[in-house]
């Protein structure tokens, strides 16, 4: 990169990391919710197993 | 016929929607991302003043004109659902904001690493530099308010207000190296003249700035999604989606 390639490719490094990066936190976002309403749904099904039972 | 406008203002159809597009804007995003990095590295010539350390434009300019234009978007939707009190205007404004401040962010670190080598120096309080810093800001403090509020729709507002205030900030981004004597080039792009650059250098710059725009629908669209589903969680089309396994 004409000695320039610290410049050049610390940019272009940092860009996709930037970009790595979001892509990640959106997924882990989507799958914190996934666990979250799975939870809420055992829970769910708990208690009208209770119900039948008592 | 007529045409229903409002069929994807609901956050249920305009869900699955979404869901729809997202896969073709990341091939989209994707192919031109390949195209423009060809065209930038292999096809472009070396600049004669600068050497190689100019091909960084092919990420501080789509960096740049993106972190204006998503503000722009954001402060439209937030405007929108102030105005008529459309929760899915309000969130995909919000859905908008992490992608804006990335671009800023990245604007501000390639201009820096480009800064460094062609002025001598990673940072100056210059208009343009200074403007692009307050626009960071801005995002941030849209980002940081409306996490301090619990209340989403509260939140919505309180944002919407920031949002459309810092509108203002916009233009005068785009036109401080024309109003102060900036260290910050011009514009070598514009509508009203012919561009002050090497045409295989301006079509890899235009195709990455294709490429970004079609990478931020996708991301955004992506992120909207999942904001629906924290919103809407309590509704019944949420648990059917769910019991399907169609989230």
């Amino acid at each position: 990169m004409g000695g320039y390639g610290l410049y050049v490719w610390g940019s272009y490094v940092v860009t996709f990391m930037c970009i790595a990066g979001e892509i990640l936190l959106i997924s882990n976002r989507r799958r914190t919710l996934e666990k979250q309403y799975s939870h809420i749904e055992d829970l769910d099904n708990n208690e009208t197993k209770n119900e039948t039972t008592s | 016929m007529a045409i229903n406008w409002f069929k994807y203002s609901s956050p249920a159809s305009f869900y699955l929607l979404a869901g729809k597009m997202v896969p073709v804007f990341v091939f989209i995003s994707v192919m031109l991302l390949i195209v423009g990095l060809y065209v930038g590295f292999f096809v472009a010539p070396t600049d004669f003043q600068q050497g190689e350390a100019y091909r960084i434009i092919f990420i501080h300019v789509p960096a740049a004109w993106m972190s204006m234009f998503l503000y722009v978007v954001m402060a439209f939707w937030a405007g929108i659902g102030l105005a008529f009190n459309t929760r899915l205007s309000s969130m995909f404004a919000t859905a908008i904001a992490p992608t804006g401040a990335m671009f800023t962010f990245i604007a501000l670190w390639t201009g820096a690493l480009w800064g460094k080598p062609m002025w001598g120096t990673w940072w100056v309080w210059d208009a343009r530099l200074t403007s692009e810093l307050i626009l960071f800001f801005l995002y941030i403090g849209f980002m940081s308010l409306q996490a301090a509020i619990d209340d989403p729709r509260r939140a919505d507002k309180a944002g919407a207000i920031i949002a459309l205030v810092g509108v203002i900030n916009i233009p005068i981004i785009y036109f401080s190296v024309q109003w102060w004597n900036t260290l910050h080039q011009g514009a070598s792009v514009s509508l009203n003249q012919a561009p002050a650059m090497a045409t295989t250098m301006l079509t890899g710059m235009l195709i990455m700035v294709l490429a970004s725009w079609m990478y931020s629908i996708a991301v955004i669209l992506k992120r909207a999604r999942v904001i629906i589903l924290e919103r809407e969680s309590h509704t019944a089309w949420v648990a059917e989606l769910h019991k399907k396994g169609a989230i």
